[in-house]
């Protein structure tokens, strides 16, 4: 059985021009660039990379960064829990409607998702006059750039959820509730640990996603240097002030946090497969 | 009565799943719910176990409203298809759930949850399993331990849904015994759903046969073996052999074949009559009693045979004979074919008008 589909030692040719073609496309379009980044950040060595993070507007960018993504992901994964909860467990009417509408952040333009928010919320939006009789600014502060990452990484946890809890059904639920489990027990006891690999893995890729958005945070932040510049807004500063060892650096912190997400999710991804065994027939 | 049913009404948009059910169960009884897929069986158990609203009707346990109850106060123990165990537990905390989830003043301590989980182990017959995951067990094996997880709360009730639809026949009839030894032990009123008539007639009771979401019969598997009340009820319990025949004074006639109907009114008329292979007759030798037929094959090993014969116009038939009286037909042989405990239908009145005529069939007979 297992001799038949197995691919027989030998010459073959087709083979191995495909590998080639697919390994050297690879290392062109996604190796070679982030490679580069690495290589042109330490370009003047270690203490010019290092003196890029003295900088104080460098840490400002850095910790507003970590705080958009604080607010933004926890928020994101509850919507996505509950999201996924609803369309998987249960029937209603606009069911496929909400579906589709989860991934149209995936298809939107991150630029057209800032600009939602300025049309709602700015000086000239729906709410724009009364946000500023009552003195709360949302567009170009903190509460803006949050709104636009939220809105751009809002499928991400998701969309990881929705496949493996339509895959397993309501039926443990079910038997957990038939047992005596109230609602809050039947999810920390029964859903959230037969999820949770999936779940850390959404939320790690929307943790990437959500600490590298420029498009949506670009529109929306202002740009004002120490104050509503993200590390991405950074790097772009830098590199239009001919700061190009600066820009690699605060490219390299952003690759490296990348790297580390791969690094991460393909341990989960092993982690999940072991956890989450089938349960179909023995 | 501890469990009583009454009159319960459910509707899927415009697909009626339950059309007025009423049923009692005894303490301690082991009832069947039977029928095809689309009876409204499973409907039923969901409504018991509080998973489904019911449009109309009550139901009382022990004398307390049960639909006014939610699912978790209801103290019932579910055994799905396809188990449902919770996949990262091991089975002793599979076993453990339900009395582990209980509110702090009502939860056993450790060690008499412990205690209860070897007990329900040694119940189930998977001592030494309670280290495993559920992906690691045979489907026999899941099953076991979706009963026990169950019977750990004691319920009031237990409820299992074709617990033996996703097995192979030989774990199938072993696990039969099991369970009703299980349920023998714990002394469970259990209400079990199946479209098996075998599984049914061997385990329970007393069996409901179900059909197009009312009760068709209520009685003992061996009530139901012996006086069949409608058609359906007769086909859907054995295998038959069907010939149309014309229906007069409580006979029915065709061809030289003449046989008493079953039933104290069965109508008059042109109708279809059906009737097990064994209670099939075959005649060799010459007479005039007897639908003309032809002997096709002769099959079977052992004490008994199944003589396969065709009528002139086309109509085959199975007859079960003994060894013997099967011994005198060899294919090719004509024969003269007669019948016991002949069932009529009328398919051409039921087909036209179907529900008024199902309700005046269940009134009559």
């Amino acid at each position: 059985m297992s001799a038949a589909l197995t691919v027989r030692p030998g010459f073959r040719p087709g083979r191995w021009i495909a590998i080639i073609l697919a390994l050297g496309w690879i290392g062109l379009v996604i190796g070679l660039p982030v490679a580069l980044v690495f290589v042109q950040a330490f370009s003047k060595g270690v203490e010019t990379f290092a003196a890029t993070f003295a900088e104080p507007d460098a840490w400002a960018a850095i910790r507003l960064t970590l705080l958009v993504a604080a607010i933004a992901v926890p928020l994101n994964a509850a919507f996505g829990i509950a999201a996924a909860w609803a369309l998987t467990k249960f029937e209603f009417r606009g069911k496929s409607l909400l579906l589709a509408l989860i991934d149209l952040p995936l298809s939107l333009s991150p630029v057209v998702a800032g600009l939602v928010w300025v049309l709602v919320f700015g000086a000239r939006g729906w709410f724009g006059p009364m946000l500023d009789v009552a003195g709360v600014k949302i567009i170009f502060a903190l509460p803006g750039i949050v709104l636009g990452t939220v809105l751009v990484t809002a499928p991400l946890v998701a969309r990881e959820l929705i496949p493996l809890m339509s895959a397993q059904g309501a039926d443990e639920e079910l038997a957990a509730i038939t047992l005596g489990a109230g609602g809050w027990t039947v999810f920390g006891r029964v859903t959230l640990p037969n999820i949770r690999w999936a779940l850390l893995h959404g939320v790690l890729l929307c943790n990437a996603r959500a600490m590298g958005e420029f498009g949506a945070v670009s529109v929306l932040s202002g740009k004002i240097r120490g104050l509503t510049e993200t590390l991405p807004l950074h790097v772009e500063a830098l590199y239009n002030d001919y700061d190009f060892v600066g820009a690699f650096a605060a490219a390299a912190l952003l690759a490296g946090l990348a790297l580390v997400t791969l690094a991460l999710k393909t341990l989960l991804e092993r982690l999940g497969r072991g956890e989450t065994p089938q349960t179909g027939e023995a | 009565m501890a469990l009583i049913i009454e009159s319960i009404v459910k509707q899927f948009g415009r697909f009626p799943a339950l059309n007025g059910v009423s049923l009692e169960a005894r303490d301690g009884e082991f009832l069947a719910l039977l029928g095809p897929s689309g009876s409204g069986k499973t409907t039923l158990l969901r409504v018991l176990a509080g998973l489904e609203r019911p449009d109309q009707g009550r139901v009382l346990f022990n004398d307390q409203d049960f639909l006014a109850l939610p699912t978790r106060q209801r103290g019932v123990g579910l055994v799905f298809q396809h188990y449902a165990l919770f996949r990262h537990m091991t089975v002793a905390d599979n076993i453990a759930f339900g009395l582990s989830v209980r509110p702090a003043r009502a939860r056993p301590p450790k060690a008499a949850i412990k205690a209860r989980v070897e007990e329900l182990l040694a119940l189930a017959q998977i001592e030494g399993l309670g280290g495993r995951y559920p992906a690691q067990l045979s489907g026999g094996q899941r099953q076991r331990v979706a009963v026990a997880r169950a019977l750990a709360v004691e319920p009031r009730l237990l409820l299992l849904d074709e617990p033996f639809g996703a097995l192979d026949a030989k774990v199938r009839k072993e696990l039969r015994g099991e369970l009703r030894r299980i349920h023998d032990a714990a002394g469970v009123t259990t209400i079990l759903v199946t479209h098996d008539q075998e599984e049914a007639m061997a385990l329970s009771d007393r069996v409901a046969l179900m059909n197009k979401g009312r009760i068709e019969q209520l009685g003992t598997p061996d009530e139901l073996d012996r006086a069949p009340r409608s058609p359906f009820a007769f086909e859907f319990l054995g295998e038959c052999n069907r010939l149309a025949c014309e229906v007069s004074g409580g006979v029915a006639r065709t061809d030289g074949f003449a046989a008493p109907v079953l039933g104290s009114s069965p109508g008059d008329g042109q109708g279809v009559v059906l009737f097990r292979p064994h209670d099939t007759r075959l005649h060799a030798g010459a007479g005039t009693q007897g639908l003309p037929v032809r002997v096709v094959k002769v099959v079977g090993r052992g004490a008994a045979r199944t003589v396969e014969c065709q009528a002139l116009s086309g109509e085959r038939f199975n007859a079960e004979l003994s060894e013997q009286q099967a011994g005198q037909f060899e294919p090719g042989q004509r024969a003269r074919l007669t019948a016991e405990r002949v069932m009529v239908d009328f398919p051409a009145v039921r087909a036209s008008r179907p529900a008024p005529v199902a309700n005046l069939r269940a009134a009559t007979l």
